[in-house]
This record gives structure tokens, C-alpha cells and sequence, in this order.
């Protein structure tokens, strides 16, 4: 059978497994290509954005993921139901399992992104390790073999230099792990690491790592066609992280010059070579203070941060997926891609500044949203829409985008001022002070940084007096106004101390009864 | 119209009346000059002499947020000849009241009606978006009541529990 580029033919309909901004990011992108776009809901998202700008839209179960949005079974029969020829993961839920991905190329639904092979490669960290090691790929120096003795980890530590991370084999969270300084502390760091391993995994392996301290996370994007051919497009500096969880993201990254951008990206593409791998992927690097980078890890999906990639090479990254995944080649050589200006991207959550980033699920009652020049929004929210508790808080992303990275932070920063999100908390105060800290401006940072900056809680800047009376006058305004001037929140509002809350109100709507009769 | 109006803790007296879409105001006896357009819905754009501000109103869960530029204000307004409106002087005696922050499943009561607890000891978890939240007990005392079973739904400002 010929292949559809030859045939040059489309897809006609794409389903988009997933929700949120990147879904309505993806059924944007099959609109500006011609394409229908099938949305898949469970029950709590019916009032969702992207179902409101999708073409069909099936119901697929109860909130929990397991049951809607991670049910392979369900999907693929609403792809079998609405006639799809392809599948969009987006990221999350199903974007990197293999299972998935061969589930479609059973159905004969083209899944838009790698194989189920080149998954299979990259998930297995071991496996991706072997892989790497032949290509070529910079790894973290150190053991990937448990330590035998005290005289073998002195050997390898000086070998690979001081400090170093000992690291129990089977851990995590932080247990059995002790950062080594210097030799002398070493033999007490490892029997204290061995047993803490020992009773925490049952395992007492113990492996030496070289320490990267401080380390910048820098990826690289690529982007692979069905034909062999393979390109990067640039860096993204993912450095601000709270909770292991991406916050700001900016592109390019202020460190990587164009000599280092070449040699990140063409190991990049080795490694996606490597692989076999196809379509959108990033290759993940740890860059210590040195500028040595380290391959951490490949993302095998669209990743939440891929607009400040299309905002300085000038590409419609999921517009390019979906010709790959159609087999078209890459329009492009490496030669043609050119980074121009900067970007920066804040996620905004909906959590609570003040209660330690919590989620803040509810009903968005005021909506003000920023535009004008460089500004770039992707948002699965509106006015009106009720914030659902099953699922991860971002709400959407903002974008600066500027001739350079000081007019891209002015930008942002103008920006946040002009968006408001009402009736939820969201952590958009967050990104002024992240924005405004000196260290951010001099591009000082590391994965470390967010957690100082939280640490050391500003001095709360005293209350602008004359703020204060503006807010009273307002209080006032709203309370003469009464509910003529109330949105999408509740009303009449309740206006006094808890103690007296059950005999609600009406404060509001007496105040404007009397204003009327008077 | 005469308002006691507190903002973030502090109270100011506030006469204002509006004749033909023109508004006078004295706060705390000051005159101030200002007038004031509904821009939308909870957005007021607001002069006072020549500055410019824009007001936004959040009213969530029986309270209400003015918010002057980025800086958010917690707001009460009390009619003082009403009787209702009148505030009691918060204390720490009598019964408190443990109220949800955010919608959400409550997915453990951690102390049962009856058991003393300490002033920020965890009464009860609620989760939301895969997070789980300890509700503390803004005082010492005892467990009153505990309103709601484990793996209950909640709403924002839904009583769960009284701390006596």
C-alpha cells in the first residue's frame, strides 16, 4: 500500500487523548491543518475547555484517571467509534506508555509520537544506559556496579574527584544517599549509607557517583521524521523546579552558547538515533558549574514546555508532529534552524501561595487575561469553569517572548500584572518574585534555586496605606453597587465574621435596596 | 450611606453617597476626591484626585478579596446600624469551627469526637488534585464533633469539625 505521503493525504480526524491546555494547544493545531478534532472527556470535564473546541467529544467514565484518560481500552474505542486516523497523547496519561502507542498501530490508528519499541528502549533506565554507553552519551562518572570495599570507593572517588554522592542501589527518596567532601569523611559515609540502605531496602549495594552540585537542568529538543532524518532544535533551561516539577521554563538557556548547543544537540540526536525514535522528543542533561553536561534522561512525548522552543526557532512543534507522524519528511535541515530572541514560560498552577503550594481546586469567578506584544497564552480555563480536584493544577501557561532575554522578563512581567485569575488561588505572585529576584535577572540558577527562594520568606512588604484606602473606598463601591456589580462568584456575598455567616447576608443587597428607595 | 469597613484587620469609617453618577466620600471624616466607573463585573476602575487604580472583587466561600493592583486585601463591610452586622470580638474561647480550604475528599479523620487536641494538631486530611492536606485545630481543647465521615466530598468553607 502506498504510504500517505505519497498518497499526500492528511489525516482527516485526529482524537486527542488528554485534557486541559495541551489539548486545547492540539485541537488548535488540527484546526489551522484542516483537521476534525475528537475530544474524550470523563464525567467531571464535560464543561471543559477542550471539549467546547473540539468537533466530536465522547464521554469516557468517572473522573479517576484509571477510568477515563489512562483507560487504553476506552480511547481507542471512541478512535474506532468517531473514524480517527490518529491518536495525539499530549503529555501525561498515556503519552509514554508503550502499550498504548501499540494498542493503536494494532487498531490501525496512527499514534502521534514513537514507536512502542523506542519507548520500550528509553523507559528502562538500564537498558537506556547500555544504549547511550555505545552511542557515545556523557554519563554522570561513577559505578554502575555496587562498591566491593572502602579501598575500591577511595580509588574510584579519586579517579572521578571529589565530592561524590553515595547512592544505595535500590533507593530513593534520599535514603542511603551521603554527599562525600573529601576522603576522610569517606569511610563513615559509606558504612553509615550501607546501613541506612540495609534498613530502609533490605539491600545494603551501595554505588559512587561523581557530585553534581548545583546543577542547571538543560534538555535539548529534537525532532525525528519516519525518513532517518533527525534534527535538534535548541536547548531549554528547566533550572527552576519545585518538587522535581518544571516551574519557569526560558529558551534559549543563558549559559549554552552556540558551540555548546552543538555539541548538546548532536548528542541529542544520537541518542534519538540510538533508539530508533520518531516524531517530538527531548533529551534531558544535568550541567554542573563547569558547563559539563550529563545525559539524564529522554522524554518521548511533547513536553509541557515546547512553546518557548516555537517562539525562537519560529516551528508549530505539534503542527510538525503530526506531518511526521502522516510521513512526511522533516521540511527542514539542521542548517536551517536559527534560535532568534528569547523565551520564558510560567506555569500556572492553581495552589495557594500562602498554604505551602497547595492545590486550590474551585470556580474561577473573574478571568482577566493579558495580550499585546511578545505575550503568548495557552489555557485550558475560562470564566465560569469550575477547577476539578482529580487532576494536575496547571491551568495554563504564560509566555514572554522578546528581542532578548531583559525584554522577555519586562514582557512576562507586565503580563502577570494584567492576568487575573479570580475564586481560586494560583501561584502567579510567585513568578513576580521569581522575576523581580536579582539572581533570576543575572540568570544565576540552579535546580536548587526555587527551594532558597521559598526558604527565606520575604519580609511580607508592608501594606501600601494608600492601597488600603483605595480597597476601602472599593468595599464600599461594591457594597452601594450591590449585585449589578457582582460576577461570576456568589451572591449575594457574605460580608461578616464567620460567627454570624449561617444568617447570609445581605449586607449587598439591603445596602443597594436602600440606596434605591432613597 | 455610612459603612464600618475593615481591611485586612483594620478598621476605617466610610461615608458614601452617590448623586447623578457622582460620588462623594469621606473616609475616617478625610474627604476624598474620586470617581469611579464598573468596568465589568468585580472589576472597578477607580480615580482618586488623578491616580489611577483598577479594583478587582473575589467573593469566595462567604468572603470577600478586593484586590489593588497585585496586592490583595481581605474585606468586611458592616452597616453599623444593623445589628447583625455587628462583630464579636474574636477569642479563643468558645467553640471553633475547622472549615475546608478548597473543594476536595476527605480521606482520613485522624481524631475522634471527644479526644483533646492541641492548637495545630492535625484534625482531619482532605485531598485534592493528588494532594493531601492536614486540617489543623486552631486551638486547644476538644474534639466537639467531627461533621463528615472519611471519603466524604467536600466544598470550600464546608464545616468538617468544632473544636470546643
Amino acid at each position: 500500500m502506498p504510504s500517505r505521503s505519497v498518497m499526500n493525504l492528511m489525516f482527516k480526524k485526529i482524537l486527542i487523548a488528554n485534557r486541559g491546555e495541551i489539548a486545547v494547544r492540539v485541537i488548535r493545531a488540527c484546526h489551522e491543518m484542516g483537521i476534525a478534532a475528537v475530544a474524550v472527556y470523563s464525567d467531571v470535564d464535560r464543561a471543559a475547555l477542550h471539549v467546547r473546541k473540539s468537533d466530536e467529544a465522547y464521554p469516557i467514565g468517572a473522573p479517576a484517571a484509571s477510568e477515563s484518560y489512562l483507560n487504553i481500552q476506552k480511547i481507542l474505542d471512541v478512535a474506532v467509534r468517531s473514524g480517527a486516523d490518529a491518536i495525539h497523547p499530549g503529555y501525561g496519561f498515556l503519552s509514554e506508555n508503550a502499550k498504548f502507542a501499540k494498542a493503536c498501530a494494532d487498531a490501525g490508528v496512527k499514534f502521534i509520537g514513537p514507536t512502542a519499541a523506542a519507548m520500550d528502549s528509553m523507559g528502562s533506565k538500564t537498558r537506556a544506559r547500555q544504549a547511550m554507553e555505545r552511542a557515545g552519551v556523557p554519563f554522570v562518572p561513577g559505578t554502575s556496579r555496587g562498591l566491593e570495599s572502602l579501598e575500591q570507593a577511595e580509588q574510584v572517588a579519586a579517579r572521578i574527584g571529589y565530592p561524590v554522592m553515595l547512592k544505595a542501589a535500590a533507593g530513593g527518596g534520599g535514603k542511603g544517599m551521603r554527599l562525600v567532601h573529601a576522603p576522610g569523611e569517606l569511610r563513615s559515609a559509606l558504612e553509615s549509607a550501607r546501613s541506612e540502605a540495609e534498613r530502609s531496602f533490605g539491600d545494603s549495594e551501595v554505588y559512587i557517583e561523581k557530585a553534581i552540585l548545583n546543577p542547571r537542568h538543560i534538555e535539548m529538543q529534537i525532532l525525528a521524521d519516519e525518513h532517518g532524518n533527525t534534527v535538534y532544535l535548541g536547548e531549554r533551561e528547566c533550572s527552576l523546579q519545585r518538587r522535581h516539577q518544571k516551574v519557569v521554563e526560558e529558551a534559549p538557556s543563558p549559559i549554552v552558547d552556540a558551540e555548546m548547543r552543538r555539541q548538546m544537540g548532536e548528542i541529542a540526536v544520537r541518542v534519538a538515533q540510538a533508539a530508533g525514535y520518531t516524531n517530538a522528543g527531548t533529551v534531558e542533561f544535568l550541567v554542573d558549574q563547569q558547563k559539563n553536561f550529563y545525559f539524564l534522561e529522554m522524554n518521548t512525548r511533547l513536553q509541557v514546555e515546547h512553546p518557548v522552543t516555537e517562539l525562537v526557532t519560529g516551528l508549530d512543534l505539534v503542527h510538525l508532529q503530526i506531518r511526521i507522524a502522516n510521513g512526511e519528511r522533516l521540511p527542514f535541515t539542521q542548517d536551517d534552524i536559527k534560535i532568534r530572541g528569547h523565551a520564558i514560560e510560567c506555569r500556572i498552577y492553581a495552589e495557594d501561595p500562602d498554604n505551602n503550594y497547595f492545590p486550590s481546586p474551585g470556580k474561577i469567578t473573574l478571568l482577566l487575561l493579558p495580550s499585546g506584544p511578545g505575550i503568548r497564552r495557552d489555557s485550558g480555563m475560562y470564566e465560569g469553569w469550575t477547577v476539578p480536584m482529580d487532576y494536575d493544577p496547571l491551568l495554563a501557561k504564560l509566555i514572554g517572548y522578546g528581542t532578548d532575554r531583559d525584554q522577555a522578563i519586562g514582557r512576562l512581567t507586565r503580563a502577570l500584572n494584567e492576568y487575573f485569575v479570580g475564586g481560586i488561588k494560583t501561584n502567579i505572585s510567585l513568578f513576580r518574585r521569581i522575576l523581580s529576584n536579582p539572581e533570576f535577572r543575572a540568570a544565576k540558577m540552579d535546580t536548587g534555586f526555587l527551594d532558597r527562594l521559598l526558604k527565606h520568606h520575604d519580609a511580607q512588604p508592608a501594606a501600601d496605606p494608600r492601597a488600603m484606602e483605595v480597597a476601602v473606598i472599593a468595599a464600599g463601591m461594591y457594597a452601594v453597587l450591590g449585585a449589578a456589580a457582582a460576577g461570576a462568584g456568589e451572591r449575594p456575598v457574605a460580608n461578616v465574621d464567620a460567627a454570624s455567616k449561617p444568617s447570609v447576608v445581605s449586607n449587598w443587597k439591603s445596602a443597594a435596596h436602600k440606596e434605591s428607595i432613597r | 450611606m455610612t459603612y464600618d469597613v475593615t481591611i485586612d484587620g483594620k478598621s476605617y469609617r466610610l461615608d458614601l453617597n452617590r448623586t447623578d453618577g457622582n460620588w462623594s466620600c469621606r473616609v475616617d471624616g478625610r474627604e476624598i476626591e474620586v470617581d469611579a466607573v464598573l468596568a465589568r463585573p468585580d472589576v472597578l476602575s477607580l480615580r482618586i484626585g488623578s491616580q489611577a487604580y483598577e479594583v478587582k472583587c473575589e467573593r469566595v466561600a462567604g468572603e470577600m478579596h478586593l484586590w489593588v493592583g497585585s496586592q490583595r486585601f481581605a474585606a468586611e463591610i458592616r452597616d453599623p446600624r444593623s445589628l447583625r452586622g455587628r462583630v464579636r470580638t474574636a477569642d479563643d474561647h468558645g467553640p471553633k469551627k475547622l472549615t475546608a480550604p478548597m473543594p476536595g475528599k476527605i480521606v482520613r479523620i485522624l481524631l475522634k469526637e471527644g479526644a483533646e487536641v492541641d492548637a495545630g494538631a492535625g484534625v482531619l486530611v482532605v485531598e485534592a488534585m493528588k494532594m493531601q492536606n492536614e486540617i489543623k485545630s486552631p486551638k486547644k481543647g476538644t474534639i466537639q464533633k467531627i461533621l463528615v465521615g472519611a471519603g466524604a466530598a467536600v466544598n470550600a468553607g464546608d464545616v468538617l469539625a468544632i473544636v470546643e
